[in-house]
């Protein structure tokens, strides 16, 4: 049992730490759900690819470093440590690449990833429905095979990202006879600017479009994009859903940043007894999940599959981070309810926690059905 | 970086657990409870003989220590099987007497912690020591430092009837200085004692849900069910790396933040295991009321949560100074 990184690894964190020092800018990007700051953020992904840091953990042949799993965590830390921007482009990398990895062809590899790598191509999610939420599988758009592809058909919401993005990706229902739900479905990416396709921004709590519904009529989707076989698409999305994609959505590094950010507003604001357990808890809880997921790195490492551990995992993060920017704006008394501040925007982001990539109601029968072994039960 | 237990320190936590899980220690518990010692001592010198005090003691004085890790892996499995005794202010003892100037003490008193021959308490500027009336070493600390306590007062009864608390009586020979390590040390085994008792909460909860029916059911297949479980789980997840992230380290602030995080989980799956197994967990008959009681008790002792979160305030910052 050890906790010390090895040389080579603290030099490629030492390397990285340089890079951001000399890179970073020094004022805050505009928000990342406007039309303007979404802009800026996808230079700031070209910037970091020029220098191979957008996307370490990926071959380098695609724009990576071949980094390992705890380089990425080193990287994560250094990456929030120094104040750098957020990630316009986190749907593609840390939910389509994996499955690309796993499941994908080596055409698609080599057509998608570098784009997604330089940010030029932005991807958005396009998983719920209006009628298809927590129970996903019985989501109703359809895909209809046509020479040389298929046409998609129908109505996505909540879809991260798309106001502004370049590409989704998601399930689709090819086979309306399949016997179960989650049988009969493909995953396919398409194309947001394709004839047929209507996005309508919808805006957040603080009335930025950080999501979107989208029509799809009769979209056409060349075979080229389909991934995996037709009517695996459940398989394959869920196959990329429990291992070290449940590590990878949110980096222990954002919140040990946001822990110290949080530790010192409260010092800037004497300390006050007030909030005294709560900045504690916040800086105990960034420890925690730091800690939990170098646990869990060995574990990956030893070869072991992460499993259903990662709804533990997910549970914890999305509470805690709510909770950390509740004390934020707490501490920051009437200047608490001010818009356009950091803390408000990243407050309004963290709400969205528990609700996106599974809710944690679902995460909490997964824990209690699938670690704990209790029966199944009514919803 | 490898985080993971050796295979030789999940061997020993495993051989600790088929060894106490065979000792029917509610009945000990029970017997200790009423200042019965006979079966507790007994098991004490199974637990010594399995190496756990040796593990607080430096080899120069017959032991193997300290091994903070191993510690923690041992003490998970005591507070399992909720074991009586000073186990905690004997580990605390040892590396007190371990770090005096004067080795005279520790050649003197620290052999016979090693090998289970005699059981140590320890008051910290607190008002009571555990067990002080089974004890053989008896020390306090006080604002001169260590001493050795000429005796001990009446037991009075704790929240957990298995902890007898006795104040010991002041003055006695001035050993040396008390430096904090020690209390380190105490915490560390609160924690894991704590995570112990928390999972033993919480398997035995799940046990209870699955049996129990109602409505024709499992009650552990109701939602507000699972959920609060769910909920124990996690709470005892996340703190776990804590504590044996705290075991490698020792910093304070570490053993402080596992100390509160382990604690409160525990303390969680008290609640959630006595609402959950319903008005048969409110008896003290049922012997969940042996871990019931031992969460609360262990909540409070080697630091209060408010204790623990100030000395996390203390520390320096998480990525600031790249110590976290």
């Amino acid at each position: 049992m050890d906790l010390a990184h090895s040389a080579a690894d603290e030099a490629f964190r030492a390397e990285a730490r340089a890079w951001l020092r000399a890179h970073v800018p020094v004022d805050p990007l505009p928000s990342l759900e406007t039309e303007e700051g979404f802009a800026a953020h996808r230079a700031w992904e070209a910037e970091l690819a020029v220098d191979r840091w957008s996307v370490v953990n990926w071959p380098a042949a695609y724009g990576g470093r071949d980094a390992t799993l705890v380089r990425w965590l080193l990287f994560e830390e250094e990456y929030y440590a120094a104040g750098a921007p957020g990630r316009v482009n986190q749907n593609g990398v840390s939910l389509l690449a994996p499955t690309l990895f796993d499941h994908g062809t080596e055409e698609q590899r080599a057509r998608v990833l570098p784009p997604m790598a330089t940010g030029e191509v932005v991807w958005a999610q396009a998983w719920s429905e209006p009628e298809a939420g927590s129970d996903l599988a019985s989501l109703r758009s359809r895909a209809t095979r046509v020479a040389g592809g298929w046409l998609l058909s129908g109505q996505k919401t909540w879809s991260s990202r798309a106001a502004f993005a370049d590409r989704a990706f998601g399930l689709f229902r090819s086979d309306p006879g399949a016997p179960k739900p989650h049988q009969g479905l493909t995953y396919l990416m398409f194309d947001l600017r394709a004839s047929g396709v209507t996005v309508r921004p919808i805006a957040r709590l603080d009335g930025r479009p950080a999501i979107a519904e989208l029509f799809l009529d009769e979209v056409f989707v060349p075979d080229e994009d389909v991934i995996g076989e037709p009517g695996q698409g459940w398989r394959i999305a869920m196959s990329t859903a429990g291992n070290e994609r449940g590590l990878m959505l949110r980096s222990p590094g954002r919140f040990l940043a946001s822990a110290d950010r949080l530790h010192r507003l409260w010092q800037d604001r004497g300390s006050p007894e007030s909030a005294r357990n709560s900045v504690a808890d916040a800086l105990i809880g960034a420890r925690a999940y730091q800690l939990f997921t170098f646990a869990a790195a060995s574990r990956f490492l030893d070869g072991e599959s992460i499993g259903p551990e990662s709804s533990l995992n997910k549970v914890f993060w999305s509470e805690y981070d709510i909770a950390l920017h509740e004390t934020a704006l707490d501490l920051l008394g009437a200047e608490g309810e001010l818009a356009d501040t950091e803390w408000a925007e990243r407050y309004v982001f963290s709400l969205a926690g528990p609700i996106y990539a599974g809710t944690n109601e679902i995460q909490r029968d997964i824990i209690a059905e699938r670690l704990l072994g209790l029966p199944k039960g009514r919803r | 970086m490898r985080f993971l237990l050796d295979p030789e320190q999940r061997a020993f936590g495993d051989s600790l657990n088929a060894m106490l899980a065979v000792a029917d220690t509610p009945s000990v518990i029970r017997d200790w409870s009423r200042g019965e010692h006979a079966r507790g001592r007994a098991l004490w010198s199974r637990v010594a003989e399995a190496g756990v005090f040796a593990l607080a003691v430096p080899e120069a004085y017959e032991g193997m220590g300290p091994r903070p890790v191993e510690l923690a892996v041992a003490f998970i499995e005591l507070g399992r099987h909720a074991v009586p005794g000073p186990l905690v202010e004997t580990v605390a003892a040892a590396v007190l007497l371990a770090d005096l100037p004067d080795p005279g003490p520790a050649k003197r008193l620290l052999p016979a912690l090693a090998t289970g021959e005699a059981m140590a308490t320890l008051a910290w500027k607190a008002p009571y020591a555990l067990d002080g009336d089974v004890a053989g070493t008896r020390l306090a600390v006080t604002s001169q430092g260590l001493h050795l306590s000429p005796g001990h007062g009446p037991v009075r009864p704790s929240l957990d009837a298995a902890r007898r608390l006795t104040p010991l009586e002041p003055g006695g020979e001035l050993l040396g200085p008390a430096p904090a390590r020690a209390l380190a040390y105490a915490r560390l085994t609160t924690a894991a004692q704590a995570l112990g008792v928390g999972q033993a909460l919480l398997d035995k909860t799940v046990a209870h849900v699955l049996r129990r029916t109602q409505f024709g059911v499992s009650i552990g297949s109701f939602q507000a069910v699972k959920h609060r479980l769910a909920d124990v789980r996690i709470g005892l997840e996340f703190a776990r790396p804590l504590l044996f992230g705290a075991a490698l380290t020792m910093a304070p602030a570490d053993v402080a933040a596992a100390k509160v995080t382990a604690c409160e989980a525990a303390y969680a799956a008290a609640r959630t295991a006595l609402q959950l197994h319903g008005a048969i967990g409110y008896t003290a008959e049922y012997d969940l009321s042996l871990w019931l009681t031992k969460a609360r008790a262990l909540r409070t002792a080697w630091g209060d949560p408010d204790a623990c979160r100030a000395d996390v305030l203390g520390a320096p910052t998480l990525s600031g100074d790249r110590r976290w």
